[in-house]
């Protein structure tokens, strides 16, 4: 079977060099991601590290069924590469999303494989490896099952509301108990033939934990349950270091734990609300919505009005949301916001932390477009310009913009930190109907009297003007 | 390698990631992620490693699928990071009337990154 490859075996202390150096290089491509400019070559060096380890690996005299390996390899780069060329920029957090998961299935898989593995050696498996597998295994699974349904609710294939059932929680806790106990039993076993059995049973109740923890999470939370998982991976990661024994997976695994649990604070920051009550409250749900048949009087414009404004404005700032890189409309506001400039008029971005489907995301989009990356403001540092602001455009965004989560203590959405545009002189929002956004609540912005509604497709509109101000 | 040894590796790994991705700005977040997520591709080494010791069919079997999970995740990790940070360092045509800017984004690309720091410090006062 195995190809006698051993004529070229590389010595255990060169093997471990250059996983060290694998590991350097991905700790410096990360540091290089300070900036736009060095972050490229920042994630050029990390591959390179990858390059490294992958191709050392091979050089291991361990290593054996080369046609299945390149089978594997090939299969993956070509999903992998034609995925990551297809993908559009709104599409990205399922994509992550979706990498995630499959890394995740690997690291259980991996478990899995390492398991029979031991087994067929004897049946006597060390403690501390029996843990590492296990813990693997079972994080790797939830990891992979979880990441799939963010997938499929971002993709919507599946509702994007919460989807829950009386008795979840309590469900969930049982499983998740259910999973430790047999944890412990098979750690309990490891000296005598662990049962496989139990094994997969862990295997396949990790993946139903992993459904029914993603699916009451409503779709405006996903970034953070992406983050999640993504540090969940990198922990089953190094978790299948400390079981083979391999440096590198070990710190590339706690890299990504460390990376995910930073991004996953940072959110529920964002959102003023603590990690628990994201994961465990199913967003949406609370929202009893009463006023949802009520009728207010709302301002309504064209884009011939909506022109004039801005025209005549000195500085306009732009709040772009989900909404408007569903319409595509990256592009025709970047015209809008060139033609505006050729006026005069100071033009700057202010973007959410959660202003698309996961962190930093509307920056690619806007990137995408070729807004500058200056014009591209933070939340907290555009907040005290808006009442000197003339204008503030809000395209496609709601829930970020909505007043109640300052003012109204009773709101799902109350402390969660948002884009003060109504502190502006004047506001636009461009949006198709008054409809709720994703939290499912109406939005109080809409009816107050500086503000006017512009009715139109975010694209649509934003061509419209664009072409106004040009006339002008 | 003793237990012991792996466990100070990783608490000092865990501490390295920690200071390192939190001088990355909020703008920069998903292709962070991205890149982080390529990174812990790795565990594709794990798939190579297990799948030397493969006899039966099912070994075979779940050692390729890891294989191509690992692989996966790493080439398009990587390949759509390069893509969304493409998209960035792409340098806006500069304008006359903004001078200004452009003085600062030289000083950025300098060692100093202010807006970075900048950008770090706005995230811990959150």
């Amino acid at each position: 079977m195995t190809l006698p490859v051993g004529s070229f075996a590389p010595d255990a202390t060169f093997v471990q060099v250059c996983y060290i150096v694998a590991f350097s290089l991905f700790i410096f491509g990360i540091s290089r991601g300070t900036h736009p400019t060095t972050a490229k070559q920042g994630n050029l060096i990390a591959a390179a590290g990858m390059a490294i380890a992958v191709a050392i690996t091979l050089a291991l005299d361990v290593i054996g069924n080369w046609g299945l390996i390149a089978l594997g390899i090939g299969l993956g780069a070509l999903i992998g590469a034609v995925a990551s060329r297809r993908v559009q920029m709104t599409q990205m957090p399922q994509m992550v999303a979706l990498y995630n998961g499959v890394g995740g299935g690997a690291a259980a898989l991996i478990a899995w494989a390492e398991f029979r593995h031991d087994l067929s050696l004897g049946g006597a498996i060390p403690l501390d490896g029996m843990i590492f597998i296990l813990f693997s295994l079972v994080i790797g699974s939830v990891s992979f099952w979880g990441s799939n349904i963010a997938f499929a609710k971002l993709q919507e294939l599946i509702s994007g509301r919460p989807i829950r059932f009386p008795g979840q929680h309590i469900f969930n806790g049982i499983l998740l108990a259910a999973i430790l106990a047999g944890c412990i039993v098979l750690a309990a076993d490891h000296g005598s033939s662990p049962s496989e059995g139990l094994f997969i049973a862990l295997l396949i109740g990790a993946a139903i934990l992993g459904n029914l923890f993603v699916l009451p999470i409503g779709g405006a939370d996903m970034p953070v349950v992406i983050s999640l998982l993504n540090a969940f991976t990198g922990l089953a990661a190094a978790s299948a270091g400390f079981a083979l024994d391999n440096v590198a997976l070990i710190v590339a695994g706690t890299l990504v734990g460390s990376s995910g649990t930073i991004l996953t604070l940072e959110m529920s920051r964002a959102m003023n609300r603590s990690v628990a009550n994201l994961l465990f409250a199913g967003f949406g749900a609370i929202a009893a919505g009463p006023e949802a048949g009520e009728e207010r009087p709302v301002t309504s414009i064209g884009a011939q009005d909506a022109a004039i404004k801005l025209a005549y404005a000195d500085s306009v700032v732009i709040v772009p949301g989900y909404g408007l890189a569903v319409a595509q409309a990256q592009h025709a506001v970047k015209e809008l916001a060139t033609e505006l400039e050729k006026r005069g008029v100071q033009v700057n971005y202010a973007i959410h932390p959660v202003a698309g489907r996961m962190p930093g995301h509307m920056n690619v989009l806007l990137a995408e477009a070729d807004v500058p990356y200056e014009q591209l403001r933070e939340m907290d540092e555009i907040n005290p310009e808006m009442p000197r602001t003339d204008v503030a455009v809000v395209i496609g965004a709601n829930d970020v913009t909505n007043p109640a989560a300052k003012n109204d203590p009773n709101s799902p959405i109350a402390g969660m930190p948002i884009i003060e545009v109504n502190e502006a002189q004047e506001v636009i929002v461009i949006k198709r109907s008054l409809s709720p956004g994703f939290a499912g609540i109406d939005n109080d912005l809409f009816y107050e009297p500086n503000t006017s509604m512009l009715f139109s497709d975010a694209k649509q509109a934003a061509a419209d003007i664009a072409a106004e101000v040009e006339g002008l | 390698m003793p237990l012991i040894t792996e466990i100070t590796i990783f608490v000092l790994a865990a501490f390295v990631g920690f200071e390192v991705i939190s001088k990355v700005p909020t703008t920069l977040h998903t292709p962070l992620m991205s890149q982080t997520n390529a990174i812990h591709g790795i565990v594709m080494l794990g798939g190579l490693i297990v799948i030397g010791f493969a006899d039966g069919g099912l070994d075979k079997v779940i050692g390729t699928i890891a294989i191509a999970f690992g692989t996966i995740n790493i080439v398009g990790g990587f390949m759509v990071t390069d893509r969304m940070l493409g998209m960035f360092a792409r340098k806006p045509r500069p304008k006359p009337d903004e001078e200004a800017k452009d003085d600062r984004s030289a000083a950025e690309d300098g060692e100093g990154d202010p807006k970075a720091d900048e950008n770090a410090e706005a995230g811990e006062a959150k």
